[in-house]
C-alpha cells in the first residue's frame, strides 16, 4: 500500500458540483503533479464533510484543517504553502482563527461511521471497511426471526419522526403468509430544514442498502422499493449506481450467496409533495396515484403497496441496522440512553458558528449539541430559541437546552425529537414571523383530502398572517391554538396534526413577543 | 413522439411518475401537454383525469408551458429566515416577472418551492437540476448573466 503523507479529503455535494468542484479537482490534480506532489499527497472525492461550508471545501489530515469556498485561482497558493511547506493558509480557512475545526466524533458514529472517509461511489470502497459482512451473516448464519430479535433487543426506534420500535414493526410483517412482500425505504425527506437522510445517502448509499437488505431477509421480502424526492439527483444518481454495482457483484439478485434468497431493489422518485413522507401517501405514490393518505387500520405492515404486505422505514433507521447485526444488539445499547438507545444524526443550521452535521448519543443535549459541534452561537448573536424537528417540529427556549434529546426525555416535556434538524434562532428573529413561514408551509403541503387540514391550515395561515402585519389580538392568538388542537384531534394524517406543536411552543415559550405585537 | 418515451417502461400504473418526469424533462418548455397526457392515457390504460390528477397533485409538474431554465427558489423557513424573499425580490426584478410566470424571451420560469434538503447553504434555489446555495444579491444576478449569456 502506498503511504501518503497527507489526506485531501474533497466534498461532493449540490453545492460544490454548482461551485464547479470538478474543474477545481482536475486544477489541483494538476498542480500536484506539477510539484511533484502526487505521490505524497493523497486526494479523496467523498460526501459530506461534516460542516456546511460554502462552495468547494476541503479537509486536510492529519492536521485536520478546513478550508471553504476556494477558488481554482488559490490552488497555487494552497499548494505551495499548505501541502509543500506545511503552513495552512489562515486566509482560506473555515475559521481563519484556527480555533475552531469540527469535532468528527468518529469513535461514536454508527451511520456516518464512513461518512467523509470512503468514497461513496465506490463499493471497493465500502467493502474495505467490513461493508456487507452483515449481510452474509444476516442471510447465512442467522434465521429471520433472529435478526428480529436482536433489532428488538437492540432497541433501535424509527428515526423518521415517530420513534415506532423497528423490530416490532417488523415482527409484525414476518409472519404473514404472502406471495409478495415489499420494503420501502422512505427517503422523501421534505421536512424544512432536514436534509440528514441526503447525506447519509450522499455520503455511504451501501450501508442504507445493506440495511435495506437485512430488513428484507428479516421479513421474508424480495422487492425493495426506495422512494426518494426528485429534487435529489446527487443521491439518486449515487444509488443507482451503488445498486448496479450490487447486483454485478451479486450482493442483490437471485439466489444470493447461493442462499436461495433473490432480492430485488428499485428506484422510485417523487415528484414534490411534503405529504408523500407519510407512509400511507407514499405507498399511494408508488402505486401511480395522488399522494392522499390511507386509513389505518390496516397499517402498511399488513396491507400496504398493492395490498401485500409492506414494511417503510427511514433511511437513518436501516442505516443502523448493519452494525446490529455485525456488533450485536449488546454492543449498540452501549450508545445512547436505556430507554432510547444509539445515535441520532443531526443538521444543525441558523446562527451557529458553523452549521453542520454531527451524529451523537440519544441523549445528548441541544447545549452540547450547539457548543460542541456547531462551535456555540455565531459571534455577536445571543441565543433565543431553537426549532427542533422542522416544520412538525417545536421551539425550544434556552431553558430547555439542558434537556437531554431523546424520545423518551423530550416527551416529559411533551417535546418532540422529530427528524433531527435543529434551526438555531438568535435575538433578533421573530418567533411570529418564523410561525407564519411554517404555516405557509403547511398550508401549501396539504394534500385536500380531509376537512380539518385543508380548511384549517388555510385559517391558521390567515390568522397568523394578521397578527404578523400588528393587526391581530390575543384572542386570535388563542383561536390559533384551538384550531390547531381540534386539528390534531381530527385531521386524517400526521400532516393535519403536527401544527399545533410549532404553535403551542410558540405560544407558551415565547407568550411576550404575541403580547407585544398584538397590542402595537 | 411520446410514445417513444411511454414504451422505455412497462406499461403499469406505478410508472407513471417516472414517465411523466421524462416527458417534461425533455420537452423543450418543460412542461406536460395535453396531446402527451392523451398518449400516456392509451399506453398506461389509464383514465385522462387519473393523469391529470396526479399531475396536478405533485408540484414538480406543469399543465402550461414553461422557459427554457426554470428557477425554483426555496421559501420554506430555513430559507425564508435568511432572506429567501429578498432573493425572490431581487429575481423578480432581474426577470421582470412574477412568481409562476416566464420571461418573454422564453428563457426563464420562476417559481417558489419547499425545501430542497439544502438548507445548510440556505437561501437556495433550484435552476433545472443544479442547486444553487448561499445566495446573495449580487451572486443571483452573476448567476442570471451567465445563464443568460448561454441561451
Amino acid at each position: 500500500m502506498k503511504y501518503y503523507r497527507s489526506h485531501v479529503l474533497i466534498g461532493i455535494n449540490e453545492t460544490s458540483l454548482a461551485a464547479g468542484v470538478e474543474s477545481f479537482i482536475k486544477a489541483l490534480r494538476a498542480e500536484l503533479s506539477k510539484t511533484g506532489l502526487s505521490d505524497e499527497i493523497n486526494l479523496l472525492e467523498t460526501g459530506p464533510l461534516g460542516f456546511f461550508g460554502k462552495g468547494i471545501c476541503l479537509t486536510v489530515y492529519p492536521e485536520n484543517v478546513n478550508y471553504e469556498n476556494l477558488k481554482e485561482a488559490d490552488i497555487p497558493e494552497l499548494v505551495q504553502e499548505h501541502f509543500l511547506k506545511g503552513r495552512p493558509v489562515a486566509r482560506l480557512m473555515l475559521d481563519s482563527a484556527g480555533k475552531f475545526s469540527p469535532k468528527f466524533n468518529y469513535k461514536s458514529r454508527i451511520v456516518l461511521r464512513n461518512s467523509g472517509i470512503i468514497d461513496p461511489e465506490s463499493i471497493d470502497d465500502y467493502i474495505g471497511t467490513g461493508g456487507y459482512e452483515a449481510w452474509e451473516k444476516a442471510l447465512t448464519k442467522m434465521q429471520p426471526k433472529d435478526i428480529i430479535e436482536e433489532v428488538k433487543e437492540s432497541g433501535l426506534r424509527g428515526r423518521g419522526g415517530a420513534g415506532f420500535p423497528a423490530g416490532v414493526k417488523w415482527s409484525f410483517t414476518a409472519p404473514l403468509e404472502a406471495k409478495q412482500k415489499y420494503v420501502v425505504v422512505n427517503a422523501d425527506e421534505g421536512e424544512p430544514g432536514t436534509f440528514k437522510d441526503r447525506l447519509i445517502m450522499e455520503g455511504d448509499p451501501h450501508q442504507l442498502l445493506e440495511g435495506l437488505m437485512i430488513c428484507a431477509r428479516a421479513i421474508g421480502a424480495t422487492k425493495a422499493y426506495i422512494y426518494i424526492r426528485g429534487e435529489y439527483k446527487l443521491c439518486i444518481m449515487r444509488l443507482q449506481k451503488a445498486i448496479d454495482d450490487c447486483r454485478s457483484y451479486g450482493i442483490i439478485g437471485e439466489n444470493i450467496f447461493e442462499s436461495g434468497f433473490d432480492l430485488d431493489i428499485q428506484i422510485k422518485i417523487g415528484a414534490g409533495a411534503y405529504v408523500c413522507g407519510e407512509e400511507t401517501a407514499m405507498i399511494e405514490s408508488l402505486e401511480g396515484n395522488r399522494g392522499h393518505p390511507r386509513w389505518k387500520p390496516p397499517f402498511p405492515g399488513v396491507k400496504g403497496l398493492w395490498q401485500a404486505p409492506t414494511v417503510v422505514n427511514n433511511v437513518e433507521t436501516l442505516a443502523n441496522v448493519p452494525f446490529i447485526i455485525i456488533k450485536g444488539a449488546q454492543e449498540y445499547k452501549k450508545f445512547g440512553t436505556p430507554q432510547c438507545t444509539g445515535t441520532k444524526v443531526y443538521t444543525i443550521l441558523g446562527d451557529v458558528a458553523y452549521p453542520g452535521l454531527c451524529e451523537v448519543d440519544m441523549g445528548t443535549t441541544l447545549r452540547t449539541i450547539i457548543n460542541e459541534y456547531a462551535g456555540g452561537m455565531k459571534k455577536g448573536f445571543k441565543f433565543k430559541a431553537a426549532l427542533v424537528g422542522g416544520a412538525a417540529g417545536m421551539f425550544l427556549s434556552e431553558k430547555l437546552l439542558d434537556v437531554k434529546m431523546d424520545l423518551a426525555s423530550l416527551d416529559q416535556y411533551s417535546a418532540v425529537l422529530g427528524s433531527g434538524a435543529i434551526l438555531v434562532m438568535n435575538e433578533h428573529q421573530s418567533i411570529v414571523d418564523m410561525l407564519w413561514s411554517i404555516l405557509r408551509f403547511f398550508r401549501h403541503e396539504s394534500c385536500g383530502k380531509c376537512s380539518p387540514c385543508k380548511t384549517g391550515t388555510q385559517q391558521l395561515y390567515l390568522l397568523i398572517s394578521k397578527i404578523k402585519k400588528g393587526e391581530g389580538t390575543m384572542e386570535d392568538v388563542e383561536l390559533m391554538q384551538n384550531i390547531a388542537e381540534a386539528m390534531q384531534q381530527t385531521s386524517f394524517c400526521a400532516l393535519g396534526q403536527s401544527p399545533i406543536m410549532a404553535i403551542r411552543s410558540a405560544i407558551e415559550n415565547f407568550r411576550d413577543e404575541f403580547i407585544a405585537i398584538t397590542q402595537k | 413522439m411520446y410514445k417513444e418515451i411511454c414504451v422505455k417502461y412497462a406499461p403499469n400504473k406505478d410508472n407513471l411518475i417516472h414517465i411523466l418526469h421524462e416527458i417534461q424533462d425533455t420537452h423543450p418548455q418543460h412542461y406536460i401537454s395535453a396531446d402527451a397526457v392523451k398518449e400516456i392515457s392509451e399506453y398506461l390504460k389509464l383514465p385522462e383525469n387519473h393523469i391529470y390528477g396526479v399531475l396536478t397533485f405533485y408540484s414538480m409538474y406543469s399543465t402550461t408551458p414553461r422557459g427554457k431554465n426554470i428557477i425554483r427558489l426555496c421559501e420554506s423557513p430555513p430559507c425564508y429566515i435568511k432572506g429567501s424573499y429578498n432573493i425572490l425580490r431581487k429575481l423578480k426584478t432581474l426577470l421582470g416577472v412574477g412568481v409562476g410566470e416566464t420571461t418573454k424571451d422564453g428563457v426563464f420560469t420562476l417559481e417558489l418551492c419547499a425545501c430542497l434538503g439544502v438548507c445548510g447553504n440556505a437561501p437556495v434555489m433550484m435552476i433545472n437540476d443544479d442547486v444553487y446555495g448561499d445566495l446573495s444579491e449580487e451572486k443571483v444576478e452573476d448567476i442570471i448573466e451567465k445563464i443568460r449569456g448561454r441561451n
